[in-house]
């Protein structure tokens, strides 16, 4: 189903694209020894390089190349053995240099291409345009003082990869779709912590609107830095709907940079056109053009993890889980891994279910993380085995967890504690079936004329007098013999 | 060659350098000539050579990902013209 919107000359597509910016996961900086460890006191992870001191060279970090490597190989891209570094200029408080130094005609890494898995259970490919490296700015501080602005350079330097999409996003599911699975990408390879509250990635959002069968695309503007996934959706759409309006009232739409503002719910112009960019880039003197190799792209290969949708195929392939299962055990590597752990000697279907079920709601309620869960994956894989060799039964199971995150006991010393193993001795359940019948004899008679509907009913008590320790097939079972007798 | 005033007033603007309007001209001769003297390396024909940018013989150097270096706050401070506390400090700019 194609997202359109509705005005008033009938229905409108739109068209996205999406630069992301992503800070590069590494110790230092991307020309400097400082360290690129987020917060620290203002202005202490800061070289006279950074701070844009005369005579000061820029040295190229090995290991940010490194890492542009490794997400253009999880994008399917293009590596570029050859790339350059650029000067992009403007001036601004938090810029000391006057330029940042980026990629602007040859970047390091070509096309490249996202799946993204919608709603519907549709898969779309989102084309890469291009991956670069580039330096962060400092960060302004605009509320310390009513006629000043601080200037904190901690982030000045920090490399982030600026990854382009194409404009092949067409509703701001697919955009949201998009940037999960670029983040889970990021997350997998160790590139990007792909933390938007930190700021570690935000989003550039150019949106057009035009009619359906339309070929050209109209004017776009650029919404900047969106600092979360769905303030990113917000945006396109409100934005999607202002550009309708334009041109709808006869007017046409600007190119311009504008900001979301998700208080009010709009976008706003940030820039008056006079003062229109121009960044006058050119390459960067102080820095000789990158070469690498194709021999240590090819390492950096074989050592790269396995990517999210190997990962989601191949759980799906090897513990028969559905694709839905799969692709939320994937969703982190340590979720994916964790269940691993339960699968491997516990039925793999059983685990996934349990996990999407009442392990998640447990975490869920604990607030806790798979990182810090308060029950292990073989904790769960024994509790997992007490169902499968019938010691107890699923309701019974759900009891158990509960215990094991409150107290941390094991399952089944939780088990023995409680006294719930399952009651299995078929004596044991025809006597406490008979107790029910015998005192339910007009609903037993109800049952015989024809109301089937009451067998759960008999079920209910029988496990309710069994203080849900039955073994429910053998009570079913024994349920059926005694009352056709 | 001389560059027109709206183009050196453009310049101007966008290196952030303030001019006295008796400047314009004078300046557009002097920008001019420097475009035509440079303006001459385009006799040379250079079909199918690539732009070189240095030398192209050397390969950058490639620093190690330590942390080497920073902690120096008051050295980085040292040319601010205005600093308060741990931070440089600027006219207000929002946008």
């Amino acid at each position: 189903m194609s997202y359109r919107i509705t005005g008033s000359t009938g229905e409108w597509e739109i068209v996205v694209g999406l630069e992301v910016h992503a800070q590069v996961v590494s110790e230092a900086k991307l020309f400097s020894g400082a360290s690129a460890e987020y917060g620290g006191e203002p202005n202490t992870h800061v070289s006279l390089v950074d701070a844009g001191f005369p005579g000061m060279l820029p040295v190229l970090n090995r290991e940010c190349v490194a890492q542009a490597v490794r997400t253009g190989l999880g994008l399917e891209a293009e590596i570029n053995l050859f790339s350059r570094f650029d000067r992009k200029n403007y001036f601004y408080a938090d810029l000391p240099t006057g330029y940042q130094i980026s990629q602007f005609a040859h970047p390091i890494i070509g096309k490249g291409k996202v799946l993204v898995d919608l709603a519907d259970g549709s898969t779309r490919e989102i084309g890469v345009t291009r991956l670069h490296l580039e330096q962060d700015a400092g960060k302004s501080i605009h509320d310390q003082d009513p006629t000043r602005s601080f200037i904190d350079l901690n982030r000045a330097g920090v490399a982030l990869m600026e990854i382009v999409s194409e404009p092949d996003i067409r509703s701001p599911e697919e955009a949201g779709a998009y940037l999960r699975k670029l983040r889970q990408i990021l997350r997998y390879i160790g590139t990007c912590d792909g933390n938007m509250e930190e700021g570690s990635m935000r989003a550039d959002v150019n949106v057009s609107v035009r009619k359906p069968g339309e070929t050209e695309y109209r004017t776009r503007c650029e919404i900047k830095n969106v600092n979360s996934i769905r303030f990113v959706m917000m945006a396109i759409e409100v934005e999607a709907q202002r550009q309708i309006e334009v041109w709808e009232a006869g007017g046409t739409v600007d190119q311009e940079t504008r900001l979301f503002d998700h208080v009010r719910g709009e976008t706003r112009s940030l820039r008056s056109k006079e003062d229109a960019h121009d960044y006058r880039y050119f390459p960067d003197p102080d820095l000789l053009p990158l070469v690498i190799e194709q021999s240590w792209v090819d390492e950096l290969k074989a050592a790269l993890p396995e990517l999210p949708e190997a990962k989601r195929a191949r759980l799906e392939q090897e513990y028969g889980v559905s694709r839905y299962e799969s692709s939320v055990l994937c969703v982190e590597q340590a979720i994916a891994d964790f269940y691993e752990t339960v699968a491997r000697g516990a039925d793999a279907r059983l685990a996934a279910n349990w996990m999407l079920g009442d392990f998640f709601a447990a975490l869920n309620r604990t607030g806790r993380s798979i990182e810090d869960s308060p029950v292990s994956a073989e904790g769960l894989r024994e509790l997992l085995g007490l169902i499968s060799d019938s010691t107890i039964n699923g309701k019974i199971a759900k009891e158990v967890l509960e215990d094991m995150v409150e107290t941390g006991d094991s399952a089944s010393a939780i088990v023995e504690r409680k006294g719930l193993r399952q009651v299995t001795d078929t004596g044991a359940i025809e006597s406490a079936i008979r107790e029910i019948l015998a005192a339910n004899s007009d609903k037993v008679e109800e049952y015989k004329g024809g109301k089937d509907k009451l067998f759960g009913f008999f079920v209910g008590q029988t496990m309710k007098a069994m203080k849900g320790k039955g073994n429910p097939a053998l009570v079913n079972e024994t349920l059926k013999k005694l009352l056709s007798e | 060659m001389s560059l027109d005033a709206k183009t050196v007033t453009r310049i101007a603007r966008l290196a952030r350098i303030g001019l006295q309007p008796e400047e314009i001209e004078t300046l557009g001769k002097d920008m001019g000539s420097i475009i035509d003297w440079v303006e001459q390396l385009k006799e040379v024909d250079v079909t199918g050579v690539d732009p070189m940018i240095g030398t192209g013989l050397a390969k950058p150097r490639l620093r190690e990902d330590r942390v080497t270096d920073g902690n120096c706050r008051d050295k980085v401070l040292s040319n601010a013209p205005e600093r308060e506390g741990p931070f440089y400090t600027v006219p207000k700019v929002v946008e």
